[in-house]
């Protein structure tokens, strides 16, 4: 054992690579993990509280005091709910003795008085609790103090719905369904790092077995039975696992915490779900990430514990032996990964987001594993002069001990153009998109419906006002959101109709529908609410909408008017002067609120996308570090034939830059394959819109300057090594000649 | 979270210690009964100054084919703090249960609601919790029963105890009480969707109290009971360290005789398993001084109220000296 353990006594670099690979992997990977487990912690404890929330509601324009207890009186089973927006909080006023509570997880208000809240305010009536972020819960008496008397609707309890009264059956979707798709997003994101970081403990476990052969081989040959050795072994590397295990949950953590904000806004905006922003620390993260650290080095370490297995016990100790069965390895991979692609094409044809996820999955696995073919291939082409031709031919060499590495390589730049391209169509797209769909000047809500009638007498005709409601229903059978339009100039004008039957807005205000594209329907298909005349585009909306025109939605959804889009001059100041209860926002401030979301939602992919480059540059630097001390021999006879040490350590330096550049150039279609996939099949599958694929070579460049600086940066430290190797090293080589 | 709620309102202490459903609770701030004659109609509406107060009707009920039915029709006012609040502030905590036994079967419902708005009172007319209501007729339902029936008395209101001041326990916890027990009842009970036209005989209790148990009291066992002969019996053991009992004698035109503590004697003779608890469904009654000496039979063993605070309620058939019928309430087993 302690012979063993003294190589990494001798190499400590290669060592710390080993540990940094396998903690990068296993933090990119917990993280990941702790921030989806924090967003479903939160959805979980908003279903267990709100029991109002999923329950159909009963609404009318108005609800008085004495309407409910009229109900209550008549027999039916409602409960009352008052509610409204409270110091930035969603307060909900309840009814205890009325209101069921299916989770058991409602205090007993009545007259103490108390508001509970996710938050602590300064108000002595608040009472901090493990509340969803953003809700506080109250009685109704609370409440009405601060609202006002009048039941902001009724909950249905059971039986059946009073005449008079619209109900709006909750969504059925939970927040849980909803945001599937975008944490399955960021699992894959995990995955994918887990894997790169994978590479490089597979790139340092196979290079330390490697070198270590001679000392396998004596210790074979001293009568250490293979089993033996290779239990140590994996001893050995399991102490390795655990440390960078630890390591890496505790990293993740780091992650988790820094991304959670960002990803907690994103939640907010696209989906109305509430996650806090603080990650708690959960016991179950440091066994599952300790469970995966271990399980990672196992498979990264597995092939070469394997051969160490079936080695003779006096096989022969050289490196080149290694090169030349890698050659063969390599046609084999190459083959896989064409097989692969086969597949990931095939893969295509599978409907559902996980099947999306595989042809991700086989798509840039198999490009890694073509990738040293494909780079021995193209090297072979390239050629010229003595010094050129050897070259090259070195850098095929090279190939097998970089090529791990390289795939790291590719597989980060793939990701990051397929990923980078995506978000840059989607932000064309969507900002495009926002500028049509906001083309109002100004929106603003009412409390109720009495400010909303002074508003509009206020108004007068300085704006031409356009009201806009929206509710919830079911139709035919999924939980939809169900929009009321006017028909105006600025609407016809600006509304982005993705498909439209002719004369489409003249048959919605005589009865058809729009439907959003999440609806998955065409001009002339039929819905139970009437036959589709337009398709639109909704980016960032999580459900399936459709719009009727407002008459047809008065009449099924008797609500009060409250919010309204206005065309004016007006500024926005005015009309909060005279009306400090009114919400006024700009079309500005909306479209802004709206980028903000969506820069948020990307910045998690970014930041992951940042991070997988730098393992990937760790991995070309950890290849490095351990192949220039193999690489004397190689290097001796050409420093003999007059090459001088700075030119050859000038030449490495070459190459490596050669090969990023190589690699990148392979990556670029890679990517580009990769962000069809995402934008075509992932997000259609995830969120229900398909994107136009906008091309951006500038973005491409920069990667590819970033590429070079990374493998520069990689390459700098054992170039420099090889610059100043003694002479006196480089003749060894020809006395200890094997 | 009702469960929480009603241990709110019936328990001011989280303790089932203090007396059964915490009735044995200190007073503070609340009136406390006094001795003296009612004041009707007044005192047929609530008494928001006292902590609870309860309107509790039983029938007995026979339809065409002789099958018997027992209805029950209760609500209970409990107070957070005396004395009525406005609107959503008010204190009181209104509690319906209503229920109709057979001898196959017992059906039993629960309502809250809160005062102040409405929802739920009583005047001087009526006493209602949702759509369920007493005036002249009684009317209330649940899962799978119902029932509608008129009430007519017959006779006078009958004060119990000392003119109305009945005394619950040898350290003097009181209430004031009294009695309808000379309704004659017609209707109809709906059961399972079938509707049965029913007549017999009810008896309204009226009870109201700051803190009707001392605090060793556990539970009671109580008697109302209407005899072929026209007379009427009220009876309660209420358990504790050592029972307290009590009886009402009523003649047949109301003239209450109030027995002294211990002078109705109450034996238990069997005892059913209802919902894993020992409870006692036959019962012998003495008391000599009238010359009583009878047993008791519950129409269905299993009228076991399984609300969110259970006891047993049901009708029973009485046998021996004086032969009638009547209900019988045992709590705290």
């Amino acid at each position: 054992m302690n012979a063993l353990l003294s190589h990494w006594r001798r190499h400590p670099v290669q060592a710390l690579m080993l540990v940094l690979g396998l903690a990068l992997a296993t933090a990119l990977w917990t993280g990941v993990q702790a921030i989806n487990a924090e967003a479903r912690a939160s959805y979980d404890r908003a279903a267990s509280t709100l029991a109002q929330d999923r329950l159909p509601r009963l609404v009318a324009p108005r609800i008085t005091l004495a309407d409910y207890v009229a109900l209550r009186r008549a027999g039916w089973q409602v409960s009352p709910v008052i509610e409204g927006d409270w110091n930035g909080l969603r307060l909900v006023g309840i009814e205890p003795l009325t209101m069921p509570s299916e989770g058991g997880g409602s205090p007993d208000f009545l007259t103490d008085g108390v508001i509970l809240s996710s938050e602590a305010l300064d108000d002595p009536r608040v009472r901090a609790a493990d509340l969803p972020p953003g809700l506080a819960l109250t009685d109704i008496g609370v409440a009405a103090g601060i609202f006002g008397q009048d039941i902001s609707y009724l909950v249905l309890v059971s039986g059946a719905a009073p005449p008079g009264y619209s109900v709006i059956r909750p969504t059925g979707a939970d927040l849980s369904q909803l945001t599937e798709s975008f944490h399955l997003n960021l699992t894959a994101f995990g995955w994918l790092a887990f894997g790169v970081g994978l590479f490089i403990v597979h790139s340092a476990v196979g290079l330390a077995f490697e070198q270590r052969r001679a000392m396998f081989r004596t210790l074979r040959a001293l009568g250490v039975s293979a089993r033996r050795l290779a239990s140590m072994l994996l001893a050995e590397l399991l102490i390795f696992a655990l440390v960078a295990g630890a390591a890496g949950v505790g990293l993740g953590w780091l992650i988790a915490a820094a991304l959670l904000p960002d990803v907690a806004a994103t939640l907010r905006g696209l989906y109305g779900a509430d996650v806090g922003g603080t990650l708690n620390l959960r016991a179950e993260w440091w066994l599952v990430g300790l469970a995966i650290a271990v399980l990672g080095t196992l498979v990264a370490a597995g092939q070469s514990i394997w051969r160490l297995w079936r080695m003779p016990p006096l096989a022969p100790a050289q490196p080149r032996a290694w090169a030349r069965e890698s050659a063969r390895a390599m046609r084999m991979q190459a083959l896989a990964g064409m097989g692969l692609w086969l597949a990931s094409a095939a893969l295509l044809l599978v409907p559902g987001l996980w099947a999306g996820f595989a042809v991700l999955g086989a798509l840039l696995l198999g490009g890694a594993l073509i990738l040293p073919f494909a780079l021995a291939v193209v090297t072979r082409r390239l050629g010229g002069g003595v010094v050129a031709s050897w070259f090259w031919a070195d850098t095929r060499q090279q190939l097998p001990g970089l090529s791990l590495a390289l795939m790291a390589l590719l597989l980060a730049l793939a990701a990051n153009i397929g990923v980078g391209t995506m978000v840059g169509s989607f932000r064309t797209t969507f900002t495009a998109w926002l500028d049509q769909r906001l083309a109002a000047d100004l929106y603003v809500e009412a409390a109720d419906a009495e400010t909303a009638a002074r508003l509009l007498d206020w108004l007068g005709d300085r704006a031409t006002v356009l009201p806009m409601i929206q509710t919830e229903d079911t139709l035919d059978g999924r939980p939809v959101e169900v929009v009321g339009m006017v028909d105006a100039p600025l609407f016809r004008r600006a509304w982005p109709l993705l498909q439209a039957a002719t004369g489409a807005w003249d048959r919605l205000a005589a009865g058809d529908v729009f439907v959003n594209e999440q609806m998955g329907l065409s001009p002339g298909d039929e819905t139970e609410m009437g036959t589709v005349a337009g398709v639109y585009a909704d980016y960032g909306n999580p459900m399936p909408q459709v719009i009727l025109s407002m008459d047809r939605h008065r009449a099924a959804y008797p609500l009060p008017l409250l919010r309204y889009a206005l065309i004016t001059d007006l500024p926005a100041a005015d009309i909060r002067e005279a009306f400090p209860t009114v919400a006024v926002q700009n079309q500005a401030a909306i479209r802004e609120a709206s980028v903000q979301v969506f820069e948020r939602t990307f910045a998690v992919t970014g930041a992951l996308n940042v991070l997988t480059l730098g393992v990937a540059a760790l991995a070309i630097f950890a290849s490095l570090l351990t192949l220039s001390s193999l690489r004397l021999p190689q290097l001796a006879p050409v420093w003999a034939a007059g090459m001088t040490r700075g030119r050859l350590a000038g030449l490495e330096f070459l190459r490596t830059l050669a090969l990023a550049a190589l690699v990148w150039a392979l990556a670029l279609p890679m990517g580009l394959a990769l962000a069809w996939v995402l934008l075509a099949v992932v997000n259609v599958e995830a969120f229900g819109w398909r994107l136009p694929m906008r091309l951006f070579p500038g973005e491409w460049l920069r990667l590819g300057g970033l590429s070079l600086l990374a493998a520069a940066l990689a390459a700098a430290l054992p170039v420099r090594r090889l610059a100043r190797v003694r002479p006196a090293e480089l003749l060894k080589v020809f006395a200890h000649e094997r | 979270m009702r469960g929480k709620v009603l241990a709110l309102i019936l328990l001011a202490a989280p303790a089932f210690g203090q007396g059964f459903a915490g009735l044995g609770t200190d007073a503070t701030g609340f009136a406390l009964p006094e001795r003296g004659p009612f004041a009707f109609p007044a005192d047929h509406a609530a008494h928001p100054a006292f902590r609870i107060e309860w309107w509790y009707v039983t029938a007995n009920l026979t339809a065409a084919d002789g099958t018997e039915y027992g209805a029950q029709w209760t609500l209970f006012r409990s107070a957070l703090a005396p004395f009525e609040g406005e609107g959503w502030a008010s204190p009181q905590v209104w509690l319906g249960h209503a229920a109709l036994t057979t001898a196959e079967t017992h059906r039993a419902a629960e309502k809250l609601a809160r005062g102040g708005i409405g929802q739920a009172g009583a005047t001087t007319a009526e006493a209602w919790i949702d759509d369920w209501r007493l005036a002249d007729r009684m009317t209330a339902h649940g899962d799978g029963f119902a029932y509608d029936l008129g009430l007519e008395a017959t006779g006078p209101l009958v004060a119990q105890g000392d003119g109305g001041y009945s005394v619950k326990s040898a350290a003097g916890q009181a209430s004031r009480y009294y009695s309808q027990p000379f309704f004659r009842a017609s209707g109809s009970v709906e059961l399972d969707g079938r509707t049965i036209p029913v007549t017999g005989t009810a008896w309204l209790d009226r009870e109201w109290s700051s803190q009707p148990l001392a605090e060793d009291q556990s539970g009671w066992d109580w008697f109302s009971l209407s005899f072929d002969d026209g007379a009427r019996l009220m009876g309660f053991r209420l358990r504790g360290t050592t029972d307290y009992t009590s009886a009402t004698w009523i003649a047949p035109d109301g003239t209450p005789d109030p027995q002294p503590p211990g002078a109705l004697r109450l034996t238990p003779l069997r005892t059913a398993q209802v919902e894993g608890r020992a409870v006692p469904v036959e019962w012998r009654l003495e008391l000599p001084a009238k010359g009583l000496d009878i047993t008791t039979r519950a129409l269905n063993d299993h009228a076991w109220n399984l609300l969110t605070i259970p006891y047993w309620e049901g009708p029973i058939r009485a046998a021996g000296s004086h032969p009638g019928h009547g209900y019988l309430e045992m709590t705290g087993y």
